[in-house]
């Protein structure tokens, strides 16, 4: 079926139309000229849609259904935990008494804000085995940019100016070296071994007296266990370091095993990921960050405490590292994630990490024969193959990544990790049902007979979608990035 | 992969082209090639002093950037501004459509890039 | 068994078999006996939906909402009213239980709402591009002096006192490890004090950043202060409130480079400071500059129009330590509420609102000034918000307005010790008249 172009909000605009009812202004109606000086003033209104309600609902409606999401189906994009969004939470995160408060109101009239946040503190305390956290951090990478903060700003408080490098393995996701420039490290990375884990060897090598510290996400990008993680921590800590925890893939551990007991000082987690807020098509997530006892005086100011009979925020913190966010960051996402923990308990978190990691296990043995595994064991939360095998009928990872399109899945993410070339990155979470994960498995293998005998099938889809293919160099080489009507 | 005869090459995948105390830089067939579809080159101001090895501008492809380093040391005396407007020209022929050009005062350094046939060797090697 | 988790006892037995092993625990040796959790996590017992619903309606109803108390504070954060059919679409599934669009093919719903939002936000700055939103105002600002410093190569950021004190405390710390230097500009009578700007200006400035409407709500008239700025090689960088924008001189037309600012008002609740989202726009000659995703248009290998996330180059996950900024995720879906807020108000509705703020806010202060029991704490024009100075003690005065669901203004004293005694207040289009003369009454009898 040949899909129609669907038109931009401003192409459907007509003049005198709205979409809004205001009431009558009830208090004198003063020329604007006279509350403010002409030359302050816009010389003519900001070209904004004009369109009723009903055309407001039916664009935004089709727009809509030219989107995927976890509602519609398998989301298997590895590293981003698109685990399926309950949907009370949304509920809860609207109710009046959250939604319709005002960050500044005294706070006697907030309580039930800051005890949440005090609460939630305190789970996702005991979850990693951390001392305290922030919920200012808006995401994960500005988690990673707040905690690399508190690292320097540890190391500085014990006069200590030489620790400027943050030792990153070649497998991390690329906020961490992003992450870590913007607070002011140079970025040693070190490579994987055979065996897709951090190589001790490469890492004692690594070490000197400017270590500040190592990011580490574990289990790592590959969805392997950094199993000699007590052995990093020891050295990381003899040098003077100090261990970042990329709280990105959570999902697999908890209840299992505690990043604080493996010896991390300080971590971030997505709330958007393990806790099961919704990412909202590229956000807003939450990327609160907890750390061990002796760096919480570092964290962020205010902090919320409770002196057991009120809660309030403190302000008095000589050593934080500042303020890294308007007010309490992404509240609402807190609320969401709070009454996520609230109704799993501590088994049922422990059972989401043990079905999460069964679940990427079974794609793993299901589909070993047809993919490459290009590092051959078991696997936590997700597994990473390699197209290799495909490419040399010229197929590509992204060409199966859009033929999976049409075969109505999400793909997995690709290219990534790095240091495997034509990377397939698949997590299932556990929010998917056996019976899900085999139609997947069986596109997969369809997709893989399709790459030996058709390979130009595959390299021409999706064909099923609302556009095809869509040229990024085009988009790239002469942007544009608004609206322009032809005359312009 | 075209290598012309005639150039300094780099270990970076650049060339050289000497015309008097003249350096044109460019990248080579191999670099274009790995790079994909080039969407933009980023372009030295006029006058930068560089040095060898100094970053002298940056090739884009849609998710890939690579920076291209001066294989010379000199002063940048004219940029290639058809780039800006057309950089799949550096796809079409990268040693017709040179980056920029450097004035030059020490040439020694020509002795340690390679002459093409030491640079087709180079890049087998790098496959 | 879970109701978010679908497996069956059967088939988790089932596909042990099909991975080989004869436990779950078997899957997870890798991890090291020394670091287990050897007990269960200390959390409390699971809640059934009725009773998770009954404790955070309990926990919900010991805040005040500005559902059922008159609100007057604003300070970065305004109290709109939002129309109903915005909810509605904003939390349809397709939107809210996506990821970021890295597959354009099943994402051009995100991708060309996210093009539209990037064109309003555009027109009401008067800027060239936008990029699709960063966290909130606050980030905005530090991110925009990040941009600057690249694009000027100098390290030096000025900044006016009157901007949002949160917006400089993150400034500080963002700028605390990369060797950005932050020098403050005070203001004159509550305004910006051109003449004072020239002493602070060197050959090191990157960028001036100024607010408008500025913290105490006045309007800053910018004058030549472009002029000046870029005789000096430096850049200039204004936050605005986008609902002024649509009565008020747009950024770009003041020669500003770089136009940020909190988006909440656009459409966005206030819940308790977050999710809110930053704009950010910028001339053309900044596109490459700019930190976080945009959105740009091609065509598909029919020919169609569509949108894919563009200049990527410039990001995170293909530069890493050399990438304009650390940002990934951003607030995809607080823009979205804007560009459908700015779609449902239009253009005569965008104005409709900026003129009732306006006319409520002037009408509040002199209403408040008739009372005797304040006086005007500086001179100049204000749009939705202003300050006044009290006679008494403003914690007592909030504390008894808040006994009459009344929601007070900001003391101003938390941030300038010197403006002791001094309240802003805001009103925007859902404060009715007589919810003012209300506020005004007791305001002014205490």
């Amino acid at each position: 079926m040949i899909q129609k172009e669907k038109a931009l909000i401003f192409e459907i605009s007509r003049p005198g139309r709205f979409a809004c009812s205001l009431p009558e202004c009830d208090v004198p109606q003063k020329d604007l000229s006279e509350l403010i000086p002409g030359e302050l003033l816009r010389d003519s209104p900001p070209d904004l849609p004009e369109v009723s309600e009903v055309d407001l609902v039916r664009h935004y409606t089709r727009l809509s259904q030219r989107n995927y999401g976890v509602d519609a189906g398998f989301y298997p994009l590895g590293s981003c935990t698109m685990k399926y969004n309950p949907k009370v939470n949304e509920d809860m995160a609207c109710l009046s008494g959250f939604a319709n408060v005002h960050p500044y109101q005294d706070e006697k009239a907030v309580q039930g804000c800051l005890e949440l946040l005090w609460k939630t503190d305190r789970l996702l305390s005991e979850i990693t085995g951390m001392e305290r956290f922030t919920f200012q951090p808006a995401a994960g990478a500005h988690g990673e940019m707040t905690g690399l903060m508190i690292i320097k700003a540890w190391h500085e408080s014990r006069g200590d100016h030489a620790r400027t490098k943050i030792i990153i393995p070649d497998s991390a996701h690329g906020t961490n070296p992003a992450s870590a420039a913007i607070a002011g490290f140079n970025v040693v990375e070190v490579k994987s071994d055979e065996n897709g884990l951090v190589n001790l060897h490469e890492l004692e090598k690594a070490i000197d007296g400017e270590t500040a510290g190592l990011m580490l996400t574990n289990p790592n990008t590959l969805g392997l266990f950094e199993k000699h993680i007590p052995e990093i921590a020891r050295m990381i800590h003899e040098a003077g370091g100090l261990l970042y925890y990329d709280g990105a893939n959570m999902n697999a551990i908890m209840g299992v095993s505690r990043p604080g007991d493996m010896g991390f000082d300080v971590i971030h987690l997505n709330l958007h990921k393990t806790f099961s807020t919704p990412h909202g098509g590229g956000g807003p997530g939450a990327g609160p960050v907890g750390v061990v006892k002796e760096l919480v005086p570092f964290l962020p100011a205010p902090t919320v405490e409770y002196d057991g009979q009120r809660y309030y925020a403190d302000y008095t913190r000589p050593l934080s590292i500042g303020r890294v966010r308007s007010f309490h960051g992404n509240f609402t996402v807190v609320v969401k994630a709070y009454a996520y923990i609230l109704t799993m308990g501590a088994k049922g978190l422990r059972q989401v990490s043990e079905t999460a990691v069964l679940n990427a296990n079974y794609v793993l043995a299901k589909l070993r024969d047809l993919y490459h595994l290009p590092y051959d064991r078991h696997c936590m939360h997700e597994v990473v193959f390699s197209a290799e095998n495909q490419k040399k009928q010229g197929v590509s990872a992204l060409d199966i990544a859009k033929r999976l399109l049409d075969y109505g899945f999400h793909p997995p993410t690709i290219y990534f990790p790095l240091i495997v070339k034509e990377a397939l990155m698949i997590e299932p979470t556990e929010t998917e049902s056996k019976e899900t994960l085999d139609s997947f498995i069986k596109a997969m293998e369809d997709i893989s007979g399709e790459a030996k005998q058709d390979p130009e099938l595959v390299k021409g889809a999706p064909y099923s979608t609302v556009v095809s293919r869509l040229d990024e160099a085009m988009a790239a080489r002469k942007p544009k990035v608004r609206y322009m009507p032809m005359s312009e | 992969m075209k290598v012309l005869d005639g150039l300094y090459y780099s270990k970076e995948h650049e060339w050289v082209k000497i015309t008097g105390n003249k350096a044109y830089v460019g990248i080579t067939d191999y670099a274009q090639e790995s790079l994909g579809e080039i969407v933009f080159v980023e372009l030295p101001e006029i006058a930068s002093q560089l040095n060898v090895g100094d970053v002298l501008g940056v090739v884009e492809s849609v998710k890939a950037a690579s920076d291209v380093y001066s294989p010379i040391a000199g002063t940048v005396i004219e940029v290639n501004e058809a780039l800006d407007d057309d950089p799949a020209l550096l796809n079409e022929d990268p040693y017709v459509n040179w980056i920029a050009v450097l004035e030059f005062a020490d040439d020694s350094i020509l002795d340690e890039l390679m002459d093409a046939s030491g640079y087709e060797a180079y890049c087998s090697k790098e496959e | 068994m879970q109701r978010y988790i679908p497996n069956t006892g059967e088939q988790q037995e089932e596909m042990l078999r099909d991975i080989g092993v004869s436990s779950i625990e078997e899957l997870f040796a890798d991890i090291p006996e020394s670091i287990r959790l050897k007990r269960d996590l200390d959390l409390p017992e699971a809640l059934s939906e009725m009773e998770l619903v009954r404790h955070l309606k309990e926990l919900s109803g010991r805040n005040a909402s500005t559902d059922e108390y008159a609100c007057f504070l604003g300070a970065g954060a305004y109290d709109h009213y939002i129309p109903s059919v915005i909810q509605h679409l904003v939390r349809r599934q397709e939107f809210y239980t996506a990821y970021t669009p890295y597959q354009p093919e099943i994402s051009q719903g995100t991708l060309q709402a996210i093009f539209e939002y990037q064109t309003m936000i555009c027109s009401l700055t008067g800027m060239d591009v936008s990029n699709a939103s960063m966290y909130d105002g606050a980030t905005a600002v530090a991110e925009a002096a990040a941009m600057a410093c690249r694009s000027t190569g100098r390290a030096g950021i000025i900044v006016a006192k009157t901007v949002h004190p949160q917006s400089c405390e993150v400034l500080r710390t963002y700028s605390r490890y990369t060797g950005r230097s932050i020098t403050e500009w005070d203001h004159k009578d509550g305004r910006l004090d051109l003449a004072g700007l020239e002493r602070l200006l060197s050959d090191d400035t990157a960028a001036v950043i100024v607010q408008s409407p500025n913290f105490f709500g006045l309007i800053e008239d910018l004058g030549n202060l472009s002029d000046m700025v870029h005789e000096n090689g430096s850049l200039l960088i204004v936050s605005c409130n986008p609902i002024s924008l649509a009565m008020l001189k747009p950024p770009g037309d003041l020669g500003a480079d770089i136009a940020v600012g909190e988006g909440q008002p656009l459409g966005n609740p206030l819940s308790f400071g977050g999710p809110y989202l930053g704009f950010m726009a910028a001339k053309e000659k900044f596109m490459r500059k700019m930190p976080g995703r945009i959105v740009g248009e091609t065509r598909d290998r029919q020919g169609r129009r569509g949108y894919v996330l563009t200049i990527q180059t410039r990001e995170q996950h293909i530069r890493r330590e050399k990438a304009t900024s650390n940002i990934c995720s951003n607030h995809s879906l607080n823009a979205l509420a804007a560009a459908m807020y700015l779609s449902a108000l239009g253009k005569s509705g965008l104005e409709k609102v900026a003129a009732l703020c306006c006319r409520k806010a002037r009408y509040t202060y002199d209403e408040l000034l008739k009372t005797g029991a304040f006086s005007p704490a500086f001179t100049g024009p204000f749009f939705n918000e202003f300050a006044v100075r009290y006679h008494g003690d403003i914690d007592r005065l909030n504390e008894k307005l808040l006994e009459h669901r009344i929601i007070g203004g900001y003391p101003l004293e938390r941030d300038y010790p010197e403006l002791k005694g001094v309240w802003l207040v805001a009103v925007t289009e859902k404060q009715t008249r007589k919810e003012i003369d209300d506020f005004v009454e007791r305001a002014g009898s205490l």
